[in-house]
């Protein structure tokens, strides 16, 4: 029971670390960090849900038996939102696959890669900073962030690839 | 078995929905249209004997026989029983529209639909509020399977958008949630309202935060200002049906906030009375401007309707803001009609683009429309409603909620803003008619198409409820009266079940 602070301290921070992580994947432009972002959002949610009936240590969770008791409550609600969590999260991981299918690149605003590769490219010469460092965003080695044609390219091919989609 | 029609309106829909997925009935497309509309007939049926049992007295269902707050209860107050008749008539009305072939496109559209309104119908029946998020997650899910229905680039992008936004919507409705369960240890509406009159010093903040999450949980679903961005371009990509039943969905928002912040967190709530007022008079003022401008600006029929809706939002929030039972009421006739003509007018949006080849709805000269008589009677009328004119409904709506600003420190804001909202409705609904039905320009053949039967009659009914809600308006008002008098008043006590025998459940005395 002594150790009860200590676990309340880290319990609180794992919820915390989850929530700003998940924020922050779930503002990236691309559909499979957002997913992911969405997921650890859940995750922190569950862990938060559990919460709320106040953390004990072996507690029972009826009444009578023990002197702290665990509230039951709390755990079938999270059980729920796991349940309604896992089906969303599916229909999203789906939703995005038939997203990268139908308009050829996986950015959450499926720019169309007909229509704006030649706009980027063009638009690069005004505001190519910010635009270049959305782009490298997804490139592990953040170099060819000064050179925009490829990071355009990269878009163009995405689009070209016609390997990815299904057939229907 | 009267004893069991509060469930019907969530059984009904949801067990059919499963029929048709079975055998018999899964790729027949007349089995699935006929079961679909005996089915919303059904509804429709137990949802008007609801609503007249619910002027009596408030029917409670207790679900599994758990004496509340312990179980979940379904609550058919007289606000409840309106909103589910009102969306049991809308998906009557919208399924003849949906007869006319929209259904062709996939073979789940009456079993997503039939969901849909499963997960409508329970978040307007239901007494607690985790069970409010689950019929929010059962309604959003059908939702986003809805709006892709078709296919089509548009409809991924709207859709993703959507799904996302909507997913972030429910984390920060658990974590309300959450906060309101650890700091009032109850989740049973009922419950809530009495114990937070008296909640301790300490926990205020908490349950203050918790219901500042719930007023952005419940303003994205109904589009307030900040959170509006994705309702134009969701609906836009919908077809007709589906963005017409979606004009109760960001209702279902607004009833949240009527049944959360009215009715738990309202005048009753103690130190925390009424937290949410002074942010929904900026909220509401915005909102409504912010919708005057999108249906100015807007280059289609479909979008106006749904800059409309955003305008209808605004308003309504303004009868949550002034906080008393006339402006509840009126609030609430004013939400009906804008629900039913909303509809209309998306569909309406539908019949038109179907008769102009590939202009569409836009509002560029094209082909003149192959029935202009009736689609042009039909603009017209809808016009006129939307717009606020004397011998429809939208006047009476709007003229209550006048009425009941005056006097308040809110006249000052409520009067102007719906005045000029319903001025710029006019300006941009008879623009649009010029370009859509006089502006032609005769190069092609004049298509010919059959007469549009299903279409025309699903906006006629829609059309037909407004003068009926006024010709009927003395009792309309005395109904939504009721229902605001019985959502302002003081919660007292729970409702106590004593357990029958020989049903083995617990009956309300």
């Amino acid at each position: 029971m002594e150790n009860l602070p200590l676990m309340e301290g880290v319990f609180a921070f794992c919820v915390g670390l989850l929530t700003a992580a998940g924020i922050y994947l779930a503002l990236r432009g691309r559909t499979f960090p957002v997913v992911v972002g969405l997921t650890l959002l859940a995750y922190a949610v569950n862990l938060f849900l559990f919460s709320a009936g106040r953390l004990q240590v072996n507690g029972a969770a009826i009444l009578g038996k023990t002197a702290d008791y665990a509230d039951p409550l709390p755990q079938a609600l999270v059980l729920t939102a796991i349940v309604i969590g896992f089906a969303m999260t599916a229909f999203v991981v789906i939703l995005a696959i038939r997203a990268r299918a139908d308009l050829g690149n996986d950015h959450v605003d499926g720019l169309s890669s007909s229509n704006s590769a030649p706009n980027e490219q063009k638009n690069h010469s005004h505001h190519s900073h910010q635009q270049n460092a959305e782009k490298s965003t997804n490139k592990p080695s953040g170099s060819s962030g000064d050179n925009p044609l490829p990071a355009a390219g990269t878009i163009k091919t995405d689009g070209a690839d016609t390997s990815m989609r299904p057939s229907h | 078995m009267s004893a069991h029609f509060p469930v019907l309106p969530v059984l009904l829909p949801l067990l059919a929905a499963i029929l048709l997925l079975l055998p018999p009935l899964q790729y027949s497309k007349q089995g699935q249209r006929v079961t679909a509309a005996i089915t919303l007939v059904l509804t429709l049926a137990v949802s008007l004997w609801l609503l007249v049992a619910s002027l009596e007295q408030t029917q409670y269902y207790i679900l599994g026989g758990w004496q509340p707050p312990f179980g979940i209860v379904l609550v058919a107050d007289p606000l409840a029983a309106v909103m589910v008749t009102l969306t049991s008539f809308l998906s009557l009305s919208v399924l003849l529209a949906v007869f006319s072939g929209h259904d062709e496109a996939g073979h789940y559209f009456h079993p997503l639909y039939l969901f849909q309104i499963t997960g409508i119908n329970g978040a307007f029946l239901t007494g607690d509020l985790f069970n409010l998020f689950v019929f929010f997650e059962i309604l959003l899910i059908a939702s986003y399977s809805l709006l892709i229905h078709g296919g089509g680039k548009e409809k991924t992008k709207a859709a993703f958008h959507y799904v996302t936004l909507n997913l972030l919507g429910s984390v920060l409705f658990l974590f309300a949630l959450g906060i309101l369960y650890g700091s009032l240890g109850t989740l049973n509406m009922t419950d809530m309202a009495i114990k937070v009159a008296d909640i301790g010093d300490n926990e205020q903040e908490l349950v203050s935060t918790g219901i500042l999450l719930l007023l952005a949980v419940f303003g994205l679903k109904s589009a307030l200002l900040p959170l509006h961005f994705w309702l134009a371009r969701t609906y836009g990509a919908a077809i007709a049906p589906v963005a017409a039943l979606f004009a109760i969905m960001t209702k279902v928002g607004i009833y949240s906030l009527y049944r959360v912040h009215v009715q738990v967190f309202g005048d009753h709530a103690g130190a925390l009375a009424n937290q949410i007022t002074i942010w929904l008079w900026p909220l509401a003022v915005l909102t409504v401007a912010v919708g005057v401008i999108g249906v100015l600006a807007s280059r289609r029929l479909k979008d106006v309707a749904s800059w409309l809706v955003i305008v209808s939002v605004g308003t309504l929030l303004f009868t949550i803001a002034l906080n008393s039972a006339q402006a509840t009421a009126a609030g609430l006739y004013y939400l009906i009609h804008s629900t039913l003509v909303t509809a209309a007018l998306y569909l309406l949006a539908d019949l038109i683009s179907s008769q102009r080849n590939q202009v569409g709805d836009r509002f560029v000269s094209g082909n003149q429309v192959a029935y202009p008589k009736i689609t042009g009677m039909f603009y017209m009328v809808a016009a006129l409603v939307v717009v606020g004119m004397p011998p429809f409904s939208g006047f009476i709506g709007k003229v209550a909620i006048l009425q009941s600003a005056t006097a308040t420190t809110g006249q000052i804001w409520v009067w102007p803003t719906i005045l000029i909202s319903g001025l710029a409705a006019l300006i941009a609904l008879s623009r649009a008619a010029t370009t859509l039905f006089w502006r032609l320009r005769e190069t092609e053949a004049k298509e010919t198409m059959a007469f549009p039967v299903w279409q025309c009659s699903a906006i006629a009914l829609l059309l037909l409820a407004s003068p009926l809600m006024v010709v009927f308006g003395g009792d309309m008002i005395e109904l939504t009266q009721h229902a605001a008098k019985q959502l302002h008043a003081k919660q007292t006590e729970l409702p106590l079940g004593e357990l029958d025998g020989s049903h083995g459940a617990l009956i309300i005395k």
